[in-house]
């Protein structure tokens, strides 16, 4: 495996870990379950995502 | 989607699978047998060593050994005799899937998340102060604890809550428990959430009292994390992982200028800053953290502390192997068997298993595993990588952490984690104190501590209690050896304060938050308009409660005169035992409930070692006559002294501090209490629920109904022969069809 691939396998680690692929993949369930219909653009996206974390509170440990 | 496409098996033929692992091929029991052997010598070395030094790297193969066998062997069994996941049921995250926090997420991605989640500063600080017992049983604990207690309580409650459609731990113990069980688990936690986000928040308060550097440093990721909020909601949104980076940067930024200004005479003075001070800076800031919107502080906060913990623990362990330090702490020590140890007093049982809470058994970690991750799991079969690896991991953190404090000189440890109240707080009043508690080996001198503290930029060493600040000189002093030498010091201790700092603020946030929805929910059962989270004075009522609750105890920890961390530490990990009890009993009605009474030894075994622990440290703490160990033995001793007309007892000088030792331990000891009463009427709850449920037989089951499984992925990191065909077949089939697992919905 090269070096390019690495990198770019540990972004994708990283972008998961820290959720930086939610749109991504809001995007391929949107086109699963509700197609026909246009998405969220992905400022409205996590402007939504936003409104939703406001009442939902994720803990975090000690 | 094309139909002429029929769908591959969701899971392997279990039979297959059975097969496969028990085969037993000669290159695996090569490696196998290679691996016991290298865990045993290592064991071996540990143990028997006496009078000489031991190489640190020991600690990592002892520790790395027992993990792979235990998640190997116990693990292994555990999922095959309790858990019993079947692949070919959908998980909550499949068959809900509702792209937010419903989601099947790659069991690799979910690891570093849930790991991410469970780990932070507890696993730090534990190992640290037990340490004054010397590395073993410290060591022996965190890795056997681990191995037959943590991992297996966050296994069994990821899996079990996974079943119930992620519910969380409060909502599982009202369902297995009754309204009586239910509630008193519900307000235990509620009480231990309050205390933890209390400690915590002392430890850095302790870790940044006159620190200009420090102050100056941790008080810069503020503003950087508002920037970053800002960022990302409206200039770049959605570039996490580029913001990250960005904060990354500035931090450092923040680390090195803090240099600078404490070198400066204004910012030396301007940012040197009192204990109390601080302390009250904190309960500002964790209460507009907690009203501010999520976007602004608290989510890119969140972002740069999961970016750092990563970062950090990757770092520390690749230093520990390169560096490979020479450790001459003794092995059992001194105040393993004493009752009045300078940095936690109380003998080794039961004080040495609430001293290291997180790292060996973490009930906190039972309200991540309930909740968060069980919505995020892919398949049934990875609970056990992620539940149960991902608490080695966090066991592992606790070894580095235990590594780094005994890699430092034993005089030096004592001087910084003897509260002031013993050390008199000067260079040569705690020299004199060290050299007197008589120590095998230890010989101190004032220019110890007086280089070491211009090495990391501060002004002085001495009582820096809390676990932090210490743990920061011990990775200071590994971390420089391997990159920059002494110059360095200074930058490496910061970062090592920064980190935890970050971590700590994260959680008292986060804490302070998750605690307000509780407590709205929980008055919402007696005034309505308080469930309703979005009504702004509800919200902050609630927000001022909780922390009001936890400022309180960190207040009075920071004036307490007989040291705070000293005293108040023991609560934090008496409270996070008893909620592994709470979260444990709970696995074991459950387990009950399904029938399974050959195999509850599994749940028992660790459910009562931690009833036994925190009971007896409870009882101790309430009930001891030795002023030293119990809350009301000193309550009661101060009170009298004050009866008497005495204006000093023992260290304690003047009325007003007596007094204040006199609130202090009143306050910790009916904390003790109530956490006591609490923690019983839920572990007699689930052994009334166990019991008829032996007699009765029942069958009743709250799980939720199955789903067929519609996606299939591999368990763990290094799949099998049979796991790669499946693969193989399902993504044929994705070809086929041009549709993929992340677009398979319901």
């Amino acid at each position: 495996m090269g070096i390019a691939q690495r990198l770019r396998q540990v972004k994708k680690f990283m972008d998961g870990v820290l959720g930086a692929d939610k749109y991504d993949r809001y995007l391929a369930h949107h086109r699963a379950n509700h197609p026909g219909t246009a998405p969220m653009n992905e400022r409205e996206f996590w402007k939504d995502y936003s409104a939703w974390q406001e009442s939902n509170p994720q803990g975090r440990c000690c | 989607m094309s139909s002429n496409h029929t769908l591959p098996p969701s899971a392997v033929d279990p039979q297959v699978a059975e097969r496969e692992e028990r085969r037993w091929t000669p290159a695996r029991i090569i490696i196998w047998a290679a691996i016991a052997l290298l865990g045993g010598v290592a064991w071996a070395i540990l143990a028997f060593s006496r009078g000489e030094t031991i190489n640190a790297i020991w600690f990592v193969f002892a520790a790395v050994c027992t993990y792979l066998v235990a998640y190997r062997f116990y693990s292994k069994f555990i999922e095959r005799k309790v858990a019993k996941p079947d692949d070919t049921r959908a998980t909550p995250g499949e068959s809900i899937n509702n792209g937010r926090d419903f989601v099947p997420t790659d069991r690799r991605v979910l690891f570093g998340h849930h790991f991410a989640a469970i780990a932070g500063a507890g696993p730090l600080v534990g190992p640290v102060l037990a340490a004054q017992m010397g590395y073993l049983p410290g060591t022996i604990w965190i890795i056997v604890g681990v191995v037959l207690a943590g991992a297996v309580q966050d296994y069994l409650v990821l899996f079990f809550s996974m079943r119930r459609g992620g519910r969380s731990l409060g909502q599982m113990a009202r369902e297995e428990l009754g309204l009586i069980g239910g509630t008193a688990a519900l307000l235990a936690t509620l009480a231990i959430m309050i205390i933890i986000v209390a400690i915590l928040a002392l430890v850095v308060v302790n870790a940044l009292g006159e620190s200009a550097w420090g102050v100056y440093s941790v008080a810069l990721t503020i503003p950087i994390a508002l920037f970053m909020g800002v960022y990302l909601r409206f200039i770049r949104p959605g570039k996490v992982l580029e913001v990250s980076v960005i904060g990354f940067a500035l931090l450092m930024f923040a680390i090195i200028s803090g240099r600078w200004i404490a070198e400066s005479a204004w910012g030396a003075e301007f940012f040197h800053l009192e204990r109390t001070t601080i302390a009250w800076a904190i309960i500002i800031y964790g209460f507009i953290a907690a009203v501010l919107p999520v976007w602004l502080l608290l989510a890119p906060r969140d972002y740069l502390s999961t970016f750092m913990k990563i970062g950090v623990i990757a770092l520390l362990a690749v230093a520990i192997i390169v560096v490979r330090p020479e450790i001459d702490v003794p092995a059992v020590s001194e105040f393993a068997s004493r009752a009045d140890g300078p940095v936690v007093s109380g003998s080794l049982f039961p004080f040495l298993f609430v001293t290291i809470a997180c790292g060996a058994l973490s009930g906190f970690h039972a309200l991540i595993s309930s909740g968060t991750t069980p919505k995020l799991v892919q398949k049934e079969r990875q609970t056990r990588f992620i539940g149960y690896g991902g608490m080695l991991m966090e066991s592992f953190v606790a070894i580095m952490a235990l590594v780094a404090a005994i890699s430092i000189d034993r005089g030096i440890y004592f001087a910084m984690n003897a509260s002031a109240a013993a050390t008199g707080g000067t260079v040569e009043t705690a020299v004199q104190f060290v050299n007197s508690l008589g120590l095998a080996g230890v010989h101190l001198e004032p220019h110890m501590l007086t280089e070491l503290a211009a090495n990391v930029g501060e002004e002085s060493v001495v009582s820096r209690t809390g676990g932090a600040p210490t743990l920061a000189v011990g990775i200071a002093t590994i971390m420089h050896q391997w990159f920059g030498g002494a110059a360095m010091m200074g930058f490496w201790y910061h970062f090592a304060i920064m980190f935890e700092a970050l971590f700590i603020l994260t959680a008292v946030d986060a804490g302070t938050r998750v605690a307000r929805f509780m407590l709205q929910d929980t008055i919402g059962n007696v005034i309505p308009k308080f469930k309703d989270t979005s009504w702004r004075p509800g919200a902050w009522v609630c927000t001022a409660i909780m922390v009001a609750g936890w400022g309180y105890i960190l207040i009075l920890g920071v004036t307490d005169p007989l040291g705070g961390i000293n005293t108040f530490f023991p609560l934090f990990g008496i409270s996070n035992q008893l909620l592994a009890a709470i979260a444990l009993a709970i696995v074991m009605t459950i387990m009950a409930k399904r029938g399974n009474f050959k195999y509850l030894w599994v749940v028992i075994l660790p459910l009562a070692f931690a009833v036994v622990v925190t009971f007896v440290a409870s009882w101790q703490k309430i009930f001891s006559a030795d002023t030293k160990v119990g809350y009301f033995a000193n309550h009661n001793a101060y009170r009298e002294a004050l009866a008497n007309g005495e204006t000093s007892l023992g260290s304690t000088e003047g009325v007003e501090a007596m007094e204040a030792v006199v609130r202090n331990t009143g306050v910790q000891g009916w904390l003790s209490v109530i956490f006591l009463l609490l923690a019983i009427i839920v572990v007699t709850a689930a052994v009334v629920a166990t019991i008829r449920a032996r007699i009765s037989g029942s069958d009743e089951s709250t799980e939720d109904p199955y789903v067929a499984s519609k996606i299939y992925a591999p368990q763990g990191i290094i799949s099998t022969p049979a796991e790669k065909e499946l693969e193989a077949q399902w993504d044929a089939y994705y070809a086929a069809t041009g549709t993929s697992r992340e677009s398979a919905g319901h």
